[in-house]
């Protein structure tokens, strides 16, 4: 359980890091906002409380790894990852330029603390399956691989896959997220391909399932300590959001999977963020 | 090095490099996708059995879980038939694995016509095209039990990820241990009247019966076993190109970005000679025994002979 001074640290650091998202897509002019903010919470929690990770020492081979599966969101985890020490916050202002190490989809071969290459959607899903079966082979007691799919990814048959996969080999050390904002780039997943029944999808699987609000910090720190419980399953938590929280334009937006933002629309948008969020001291 | 005159099938060879491999390396895993029992892989399973997955029917899941694997430090090598592990886990071995940088070995087994009695669904012509198209890797199709022993371990040992291309049940021995470079294509006989280029196990041991034949007719031809497709060995093509003029690829698979396709393309920018080729064509698979199916698609050593008596008189 998360003491007041933790939850109001990561509280403040949640802020931060949908700051430095939106500046950084808003340097750039464009770029997959919605899909950022909606897993703002998730990385703060997972950086700042869960995972075992030195941004002195990247490669550890023993560490918690992350694949963002949904990898159209690398600004929120280069956002994350920058302000954790990984590599220096200007970094920032090159995403998408030509010869940048934070390219539009996460790249482990160019992004320091990128644990996993993602982009073609369900793939990580299946690496996440590796990573974490490799971490039992390699002896790595205690690590985790941490996975966060989209729902509208979900789709993919990888996902599935994947899932049946890690239930088969037991892989207690698996914890994924399900980013589930109800939108794909499209529109409403609903109206697409639904992902309705998303939790006893998940337990057909065999995976120990829970449901929570994705950007409650003391829901996720709940929910991570209920799977890490879980010794010999792998753990789904399915996180209602919404896509493009906090960054108002956006959530205003229907079609803001990738939208333009103008440096003025950030800087107005920073000042919502901060009016809505920032935690008012006792 | 080890001696393979006692082995049986390539499978085994192949087997007996991945097991002896993984006695030296303990990152060595291996996945399966239900074919165990075709590659004899149950041998490896038995020797190593927290380092044997069977991931089941569900090849692309199969092949992003080994480059997971691979960053974890391990070096898997994954099994199905040459046509799932190429066509169907494509975008997985493209990106999870090679444009990831990892480091993953990927068995094809049954390539071309061998497949025989499963059928068209289960012929990989076109698994060497895809395969050329993925930057840096090594292509490896051994045409004898020992050349399939020596060159996974020196894929293995080369660092970078490598496609294996083996029929499972034939063998054939032809070469002596510690004969066989990675890269550097072994020539078989020598003559300037025409070259034949030859990969993988059936159509070099056509292509050396062809070889008599033409020898008959009086015309000498150079054969080549082009046992590592990718990298090209082009200093040994630019050199029996220039000795004989006239070069006749053979390959189990298709012209279009295959290994014909290849070396003309090399030989197109430096020394344009007249070629001829030897492969599926346009077509399909389809089902038969191998010795129909090698007539159905000229697979034999007559076809061979032809087209290389032709050439050689062009």
């Amino acid at each position: 359980m998360l003491d007041n001074e933790t939850l109001l640290m990561l509280k403040t650091k949640a802020v931060r890091l949908r700051e430095l998202t939106i500046r950084e897509i808003a340097h750039l002019g464009s770029g997959h906002i919605g899909g950022s903010m909606s897993i703002i919470e998730i990385l703060t929690y997972l950086y700042h409380q869960a995972m075992n990770v030195d941004p002195a020492d990247p490669l550890k081979e023993d560490r918690d790894r992350l694949v963002c599966s949904k990898g159209h969101a690398g600004p929120a985890v280069y956002a994350t990852l920058a302000d954790k020490g990984f590599f220096p916050l200007d970094w920032l202002m090159t995403l998408n330029q030509g010869g940048t190490n934070l390219p539009s989809h996460c790249d482990m071969t160019k992004t320091p603390g990128v644990d996993f290459t993602t982009g073609s959607l369900g793939q990580g899903a299946s690496a996440a399956v590796g990573i974490a079966l490799g971490q039992k082979i390699r002896g790595f007691d205690g690590a985790y691989t941490y996975l966060i799919l989209g729902d509208g990814e979900s789709q993919e048959g990888e996902v599935w896959e994947a899932a049946q996969t890690a239930a088969q080999f037991k892989l207690g050390n698996l914890i994924a997220f399900t980013d589930l904002n109800k939108k794909q780039l499209d529109g409403w997943t609903e109206d697409i391909i639904s992902m309705n029944n998303l939790d006893t999808r998940w337990l057909g699987f065999n995976w120990h399932v829970q449901r929570i609000n994705g950007h409650d910090l003391e829901a996720i720190d709940r929910a991570v300590l209920n799977a890490k419980a879980e010794k010999d399953r792998p753990s789904m938590i399915i996180c209602d959001t919404i896509k493009s929280y906090g960054f108002g334009p956006g959530e205003r937006t229907f079609g803001n999977h990738s939208m333009p933002i103008s440096v003025e629309t950030a800087e107005a948008a920073i000042a919502e963020l901060h009016q809505r969020f920032d935690v008012k001291e006792a | 090095m080890k001696d393979t005159t006692t082995i049986n099938a390539m499978r085994d060879a192949l087997m007996a490099a991945i097991n002896d491999l993984a006695a030296d390396h303990p990152e060595v895993v291996l996945l399966e996708a239900d074919l165990a029992g075709c590659l004899g892989s149950g041998s490896f399973k038995k020797l190593y059995p927290g380092r044997y997955f069977n991931c089941g029917i569900a090849e692309a899941n199969m092949v992003a879980m080994a480059g997971g694997l691979s960053s974890v430090g391990l070096v898997p090598f994954a099994h199905s038939f040459g046509c799932f592990s190429s066509r169907r886990a494509y975008d997985q071995w493209f990106l999870s694995v090679n444009y990831a940088r990892r480091r993953v070995h990927l068995i094809g087994t049954d390539p071309g016509i061998t497949a025989q009695l499963n059928g068209g669904t289960h012929m990989p012509f076109e698994d060497i095209a895809l395969m050329r198209q993925v930057p840096d890797i090594i292509i490896i199709e051994p045409s004898d039990a020992q050349s399939c022993y020596e060159l996974a371990v020196q894929a293995y040992e080369s660092g970078k990820s490598s496609y294996i291309r083996i029929p499972r049940k034939s063998v054939t021995h032809r070469y002596a241990p510690g004969k066989v470079q990675l890269g550097k294509a072994e020539i078989i006989s020598e003559g300037s009247n025409v070259a034949i280029i030859a990969t993988g196990e059936l159509l070099v041991n056509e292509a050396s019966k062809a070889v008599e034949t033409l020898s008959g007719q009086g015309i000498k031809a150079t054969l080549v076993d082009l046992h590592t497709i990718k990298p090209l060995d082009t200093e040994l093509i630019a050199e029996v190109a220039a000795r004989c003029g006239k070069v006749l690829v053979c390959e189990n698979g298709r012209y279009a970005g295959g290994t014909g396709e290849a070396i003309a393309a090399f030989l197109a920018q430096t020394n344009p000679v007249k070629m001829d080729f030897v492969n599926v064509g346009e077509r399909f698979g389809e089902v038969g025994k191998l010795a129909y199916l090698q007539q159905v698609f000229g697979f034999t050593a007559e076809n061979i002979a032809q087209k290389a008596a032709r050439l050689a008189k062009a």
